[in-house]
């Protein structure tokens, strides 16, 4: 084997946003040995630019129980969300977010000194009832407040941070165990092993295979695409959200909380179009749902601005003290991005890229879980996977807001403790076999060679805008059809493409191109599982099969990149405790 | 649009210089960050940190036109040309516009960053009124983009004594929280001529603060609390 350091601990953690955090601290404050590799200093990673809130039926503003906050999750799933893990995740909630609160996590107080709740989309008292208020806020940066209390807590419980170090793949052997991983450590272009008795991988979201996006330039699904090279199928792809109010153009995102606030859409004719989509929810019925509504009336002709291509959300009627309490965030964004302040005049949005339902499939011990002997429920030994990276699945096709913060810190932890038994039972480290710490540093040295050949940015560019066009928040088997041609095609010339970057020291052009072969991997991933589903659902909108069709397709699909294999398994429609909720048409 | 950018690169080079560079005025870039993007795919080996993209992450801190700032949220129509872009100062460059940030974030984790209370952890949340929860407003939102401790005279002199306005500013944040109980622990730990009164108040780091919070005035807050705690 290529000699390379390396480093050993009875856990590896890939990833320090909220998911990988909460699930080191478990891990720490148990005294397990563990480590946290990150490719930025952990409070840069994207949970940080988290605004609305996080979800729990603390009952603080309005009544409310974890049954109905498990109603209106697998309703907003659109009945793809599996029931165990929701009722799971929607119990627990109370529970977490209390005790993010002792951690220190600065929220937003009530008159009596409780923590303060806004109303969000798709959220419901009693099974569809009044609007209900469940989304816990500190102003509109919890997000921020989160993941540096997480942080924080981690340095208290001493836990071991390699920061700016880039992982590669998982290093697997040939009984199916994972080992731990390769890194690269960013600063000195060295490769390090670590090797761990389980591994867990929590490297977020994969918002930049599309052009226009919230996400930051690092959530380039590096994990998924680590999942698929280990022979690990993704769940669920096809699932992206496109989240209605991104600002124009540029796709900063406008929470919902300011439409949980009050705020409200309105089109080229000032008219409060959400009326018509939704009667009764209206501006907050679920993301899906509203994304479409713009989509469509810009399309028809009623969008505003000279090129009628986006619409506006109003919020100067709630008045300059709420604007600068609750939303102060939310102005400085708009501010800067859009120009205006939100005080005085109208922001202008449009549905953006967001969030991956879909990714690598674990059960609700965030064990990942896929169809090797014994059928699609059956564990990896030694590999975890939790946070926006995995698919657990509690968001199904369609995620509520506010669910993802809670998603993280539930099955971050739930994964922790899951570590922790394993550990109890694992005494020794697997040997782990040269050949596959080579195959790993085979893939970094293919980026050695010089010459001719294309760039890195010009394939992402071209990804991206392909992306857009063929898989966006409408689609059509013909369009997508043509979308998977040009980008397998595209996918045909990345190993050409060449670096115009050899040196060792923080080489940040090599970190975007092995960014890029993932991006690329999670792209023909999500583009193969769309054009297989032949029906609507969520946030998959087919305008070919605009109906959901439970008979076919109450299903989970499985992306293999091996031959482009798509498996499908059942959705869990048995919750843990509680009875299920069946299949309904799903009104707003 | 032109620019003057920091090089160093310490594989090949052996004293940093300054390069220039230049965009076509209507390339698209309205952010800094858009433009130095721009520039990185006609020079590859031009190296920054970014993330977010939108002033949260704290990843791009830079010196521009001599004055600490983020290049995300800075719009190139405010900048005078060519614009100058160098790393922060006072820290080691590992190349380019990236520095080693390790004594900064040891300053943070020496403030003892993180809640203290002994209590027993109550069923439910600790209550706090909303007027004690204002008092962390302008303190909770600090990004450790290290922007102002890298503008303060006094960081430059002791960097490895002084604890700077960005570790201050958490030592203060968990001071004014009413919910720390460790506030004895916290003074005595900043009651030393070095780590706390280096500080001269020479309102830099409030200046260049890109989230307009005020270390200076935290700072202030923390003297005044010692005070009041001798007398
Ligand atoms: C703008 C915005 C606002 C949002 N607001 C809300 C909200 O209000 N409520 C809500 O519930 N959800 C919200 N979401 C969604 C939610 O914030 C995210 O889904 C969630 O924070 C993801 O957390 P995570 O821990 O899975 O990943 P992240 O926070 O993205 O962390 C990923 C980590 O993995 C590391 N990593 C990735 N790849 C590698 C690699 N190759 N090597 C080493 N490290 C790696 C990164 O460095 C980082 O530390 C929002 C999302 C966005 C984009
Ligand atoms: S006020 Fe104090 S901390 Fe701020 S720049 Fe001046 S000396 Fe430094
Ligand atoms: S106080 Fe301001 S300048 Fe200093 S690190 Fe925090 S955000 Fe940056
Ligand atoms: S890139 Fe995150 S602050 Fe500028």
């Amino acid at each position: 084997m290529s000699r390379i350091a390396r480093r050993r601990f009875d856990a590896l953690v890939i990833g320090a946003g909220g998911g990988g955090l909460r699930a080191a601290l478990q891990l720490s404050q148990a005294e397990a040995h563990v480590a946290v590799v990150s490719k930025v200093f952990p409070t840069r990673s994207h949970t940080v630019a988290a605004q609305g809130g996080i979800n729990a039926a603390l009952a603080n503003v309005s009544p409310d129980n974890w049954h109905w906050h498990m109603y209106d999750t697998v309703k907003g799933s659109d009945y793809l969300g599996d029931q165990d893990a929701i009722e799971y995740m929607c119990r627990a909630a109370a529970r977490l977010v209390v005790e993010l609160e002792h951690f220190g996590v600065p929220f937003s107080r009530l008159d009596g000194g409780r923590i303060y709740q806004r109303a969000f989309g798709g959220q419901s008292q009693n099974y569809g009832g009044e609007q209900a208020s469940r989304t816990c806020a500190a102003a509109d940066r919890t997000g921020h407040a989160m993941l540096h209390a997480l942080y924080q807590q981690n340095l208290k419980a001493r836990t071991h941070f390699f920061d700016e170090y880039f992982v590669l793949d998982l290093v697997m052997d040939t009984d199916g165990y994972c080992l731990g991983a390769v890194a690269i450590e960013i600063e000195t272009g060295e490769p390090l092993l670590i090797e761990a008795k389980a591994t867990l991988l929590a490297t977020g979201g994969a918002g930049r295979i599309y052009r226009t996006t919230t996400n930051a330039h690092i959530n380039t699904g590096d994990g998924m695409a680590m999942a698929l090279r280990a022979g690990i199928p993704l769940q669920d792809m096809e699932f992206v959200q496109f989240h209605p109010t991104g600002i124009a153009g540029i796709g900063i995102l406008i929470s919902e909380g300011v439409r949980g606030e009050g705020g409200y859409l309105i089109n080229g004719s000032g008219e409060r179009f959400m009326e018509r989509y939704a009667p009764h929810a209206k501006d907050l019925a679920s993301r899906d749902v509203v994304a479409r509504a713009i989509y469509t009336e810009v399309e028809e002709g009623r969008g505003c601005g000279p090129k009628k291509d986006h619409i506006l959300i109003k919020v100067d009627h709630l008045g300059e003290e709420v604007i600068k309490k609750r939303l102060p965030g939310i102005r400085e964004l708009s501010r800067r991005f859009a120009g205006v302040d939100p005080i005085e005049g109208p922001i202008p949005v449009y549905p953006t890229a967001h969030y991956s339902m879909g990714g690598i499939p674990t059960n609700r011990f965030g064990q990942v879980v896929a169809p090797v002997q014994t059928g699609p429920e059956e564990p990896v030994p030694g590999l975890y996977a939790a946070g926006e990276c995995a698919c657990v699945s509690v968001h199904g096709a369609n995620r509520l807001g506010g669910n993802s913060l809670l998603d993280i810190v539930v099955f971050g932890r739930a994964a922790g403790n899951h570590i922790l038994e394993i550990l109890k039972e694992y005494r020794y480290h697997r040997p782990t076999p040269n050949a596959a710490v080579d195959a790993v540093l085979e893939r970094l040295r293919r980026w050695d060679r010089k010459g001719d050949g294309e760039s890195v940015d010009v394939l992402r560019d071209e990804m991206q805008r392909l992306m857009e066009k063929h898989c966006g928040v409408f689609r059509t088997g013909k369009v997508m059809a043509e979308g998977i041609k040009k980008l397998e095609a595209l996918a045909r010339r990345l190993p050409d493409t060449v670096l115009r970057d050899h040196s060792r020291v923080f080489n940040t052009a090599r970190i975007e191109a092995l960014e890029l072969e993932n991006l690329m991997d999670v792209a023909l991933a999500t583009i193969h599982s769309a054009a297989a589903r032949q029906e609507s659902r969520g946030a998959h909108t087919r305008l070919d099969f605009p109906k959901r069709d439970d008979m076919q397709w109450l299903k989970h699909t499985l992306y293999n990149r091996d031959g482009r294999r798509l498996d499908y398994k059942p959705v869990r429609m048995k919750p843990l405790t509680v009875d299920p909720f069946p299949p309904k048409e799903r009104v707003y | 649009m032109k620019f003057s950018i920091y090089r160093y690169n310490p594989e090949t080079d052996r004293a940093p210089r300054m390069q220039d560079y230049s965009l076509p005025d209507d390339c698209g870039a309205v952010m800094l960050l858009d433009a130095l993007m721009l520039l990185k795919q006609q020079d590859a080996t031009l190296s920054f940190r970014r993330s977010c993209r939108e002033g949260v992450c704290g990843s791009d801190a830079m010196n521009i036109n001599g004055r600490n700032g983020l290049a995300c949220i800075l719009p190139i129509a405010d900048l005078g040309q060519p614009i100058a872009l160098r790393p922060l100062p006072g820290l080691p460059v590992v190349r380019d516009l990236i520095v080693d940030l390790t004594q900064f974030y040891n300053q943070y984790r020496a403030a003892k960053p993180w809640l203290i209370n002994n209590d027993p952890e109550p069923e439910m949340e600790r209550l706090q009124s909303p007027e004690e929860r204002d008092c962390l407003d302008g303190l909770y939102e600090c990004i450790l983009c290290a922007c102002c401790t890298t503008a303060c005279p006094s960081f430059w002199w002791n960097p490895d004594r002084f604890l700077g306005p960005a570790a201050l500013l958490q030592s203060w944040r968990f001071l004014a929280d009413s919910r720390d109980q460790a506030t004895a622990e916290r003074l005595d730990d900043l009651e030393d001529p070095y780590k706390l009164f280096r500080c001269h108040t020479i309102m830099n780091c409030t200046d260049v603060c890109p989230k307009e919070l005020n270390p200076s005035k935290a700072i202030g807050r923390i003297k005044q609390m010692l005070a009041r705690r001798v007398l």
